[in-house]
């Protein structure tokens, strides 16, 4: 396995999990729902999916599990935000706190457990093509299921009746309930859908990155799945490019501290000198990169104003209380 | 948004942790950087402070309070208040970055005694410092990493730019060169103490690179873990990671806390805690080294041997003729660094391959 194959791997399974956890994200705020939860239904993820797997002894029931786990502990913040009508960004905080402490809670035993691997889908010959072989065809399900979701959520927002209601509700939910629309009810399914993604990101931490249950070993990737979602425009495309590119960057600043310069003399002169001046860069900078460097990129890919008020949700965190 | 949420939880756990109190118990308070499930730094500190309260006559006559995953900064500060005025009587800040919050809050409550763990500053009578010459432990790990390695490379993933963590490398370095002068470590700076995925990332960074050693100034068992699958060799941290890595584990470097934590505690109940600074290692039984396993005889014979004369004080990690990275002179022959130096050491030594973050 080459240098650049090994860094591809790993840079997929670094944003994976935020990939999902924002395209879930996404579809809730482009409900008008803002959920800050994602942490702590993340966290109910991982803890869920590690201690499942190691008791059936299955990764894939890990999995599910995790799914199911995010997709209940959500179902507290709808009932409290959606029923209730409650403040969404202080029962989202709550929502973070919560899980962050059951996690630990719930997962006190499974500390320094050896944990179950996904195993990663190996097909004869293909997998074995350089570069791309296993970066296609030889990664663990995570990934594979990380790419459908984000194709998926663009066909169903952009291409079906029902992610048409369920933007419009989004956007006028005073409008979209004078239509006739279950306002209340596709929220609901909006919000239960964010907690499965984030609980499936959740597994894939425990399961995949890195194999173990630790409390808070999400170490806030669920609030960099967040702002993802905010800086991407609730476009799904460009959740996907900013996953990767924070995941990438994250990995080749590690890269870069550890490489000696003089195995790079065959690399073509202007990435050398890039590479040489970062090697330079204090590694505090290093470490903000990736904040930096997403952050700006997508600011200029949603440049155009008009576009971006009109991708963004317009009821987004307001309340809605239908009148009977 | 994170740091806000932080605050919060170290509210509401304060509001839960307060409360009961009673004047003929003392209440010993502990503040950690990561969680106390972290089997690293934290949960080495809890041991401790678990231990103390045992030795100390159970519930009765210590009462315990802790937070956990406070980060440094603005956050500890409320933290470290709130404790101090729920009654504690002694608090203990167990990371570096939380120096000038403990500082600034030992100023308002004159009464309340606190310890800041691997700090320097003493701006207060009743801010005393602590710490463990862990680095004696990294220079047992240096030795064993250049007789282990077969690439002659060890990674090691460092948390932040501190003289503690400076001091570690270098002393790692010096083991290692004192088998094999050519020895190299790569250093990858992670810039947290705590975060799993990260650590791992950088473990295997550093194993793509080259490395076929893995030893890390972090706090969880992640990097240890990427180790075992890769099939190389690892050294745990603060705490015995043997059963994260059964057949990778090489020693540990664990951080006993207990007698210090019972001495201190003792000191407040007798009336006789004064302000101190104490860096104490292996000899006074402050840094314990975990069997040495997964390596042949004559390496375990060599790494014991080596612990032994740290242990007596016949050898110090820091005895010249050594350079610094840029080849002048720090210790002549013979010459043994003063502590006071190592405390704020801010340089390499020769054949460190890293720039330092200043």
């Amino acid at each position: 396995m080459g240098m650049a194959e090994a860094i591809l791997l790993t840079v997929a399974t670094a944003a994976t999990p935020l990939l999902i956890a924002a395209i879930g994200e996404l579809v809730v705020e482009r409900s008008g729902v803002l959920n800050l939860g994602v942490e702590g239904m993340m966290l109910m993820g991982a803890v869920a999916g590690f201690g499942a797997a190691i008791m059936s002894g299955s990764a894939w029931i890990g999995v599910f599990a995790g799914l199911l786990t995010g997709a209940l502990f959500s179902l507290l913040f709808a009932f409290l935000a959606l029923t209730l009508v409650t403040n969404q960004v202080a029962t989202g905080l709550a929502l973070t706190l919560l899980g962050i402490g059951m996690s630990g809670m719930i997962g006190e035993s499974f500390v320094g457990m050896p944990g179950v691997k996904l195993r990663v889908l190996d097909l004869p010959v293909i997998s074995d093509i350089p570069l791309i072989g296993r970066l296609l065809f030889g990664q663990d399900p995570f990934f594979y299921i990380s790419i459908g979701l984000v194709a998926g959520v663009m066909w169903f927002l952009f291409r079906t009746r029902a992610g048409l209601t369920l933007r419009s509700v989004g956007d006028s939910h005073t409008s979209a309930h004078a239509l006739g629309i279950r306002v209340v009810l596709i929220r609901y399914c909006a919000v239960m859908f964010g907690g499965a993604c984030a609980g499936l990101a959740g597994a894939q931490l425990s399961l995949v990155y890195t194999t173990q249950w630790i409390e808070n070993m999400t170490a806030g990737r669920g609030w960099i799945a967040l702002a993802l979602v905010v800086f991407a425009s609730w476009r799904p495309l460009r959740v996907l490019v900013g996953a990767y590119l924070f995941g990438a960057i994250t990995i080749m600043q590690l890269h870069v501290q550890a490489v000696n310069m003089a195995d790079l003399v065959s690399l073509p002169g202007p990435l050398y000198w890039l590479v040489s001046v970062l090697k330079s860069a204090p590694s505090q900078l290093l470490s903000a990169l990736p904040y930096l460097a997403t952050i700006v990129v997508l600011v200029i890919i949603s440049r155009n104003r008009r576009l971006t008020i009109m991708n963004t949700p317009a009821s987004l965190g307001r309340p809605f209380v239908p009148d009977r | 948004m994170k740091k806000l949420l932080m605050a919060m939880a170290a509210s509401a756990a304060l509001l839960t942790a307060g409360g009961a109190f009673a004047q003929d118990k003392t209440k010993a308070c502990f503040i950690y950087v990561g969680p106390i499930g972290d089997f690293g730094w934290s949960y080495q500190h809890h041991q401790g402070a678990l231990e103390m309260q045992e030795a100390l006559g159970g519930e009765e006559k210590v009462e315990i309070a802790y937070l956990e995953s406070v980060p440094e900064g603005a956050d500890a500060e409320r933290a470290i208040e709130r404790f101090a005025r729920s009654g504690c009587n002694i608090i203990f800040t167990t990371s570096f970055g939380y120096m000038d919050a403990t500082n600034k809050v030992a100023a308002k409550f004159p009464d309340v005694k606190f310890e800041h763990a691997t700090g320097f500053k003493r701006e207060h009578p009743n801010v005393a410092t602590y710490n463990s010459k862990f680095h004696e432990g990294r220079y047992v790990q240096g030795v064993i990493a250049a007789k282990m390695s077969e690439a002659g490379v060890a990674g090691y993933i460092a948390s932040f730019p501190i003289p503690e963590v400076v001091m570690g490398i270098n002393a790692f370095m010096l083991g290692a060169q004192s088998v094999d002068p050519d020895f190299e470590v790569k250093v990858v700076w992670a810039n947290t103490w705590f975060d799993p995925g990260k650590e791992a990332d950088a473990a295997k960074a550093l194993i793509d690179q080259g490395a076929d050693i893995i030893t890390q100034h972090t706090d969880s068992t992640a990097p240890m873990q990427v180790a075992a699958e890769r099939g190389i060799k690892a050294f745990g941290q603060a705490s015995d990671m043997i059963k994260f890595g059964p057949e990778t584990q090489l020693t540990s470097i664990i951080d006993d806390w207990g007698p210090y934590y019972t001495e201190r505690v003792k000191a407040v109940m007798d009336g006789t805690w004064e302000q101190h600074d104490v860096w104490a290692g292996m000899a006074e039984g402050h840094v314990v080294m975990a069997p040495y396993t997964n390596m042949p005889d004559d390496v375990k014979a060599l790494a014991e041997e080596t612990e032994a004369k740290i242990k007596s004080g016949e050898f110090d990690p820091f005895t010249g003729p050594v350079k610094k990275q840029d080849g002048s002179e720090w210790l002549a022959e013979g010459e043994v660094a003063e502590e006071s130096e190592l405390l704020g050491l801010n340089f390499y030594v020769e054949g460190v391959d890293d720039e330092l973050p200043q």
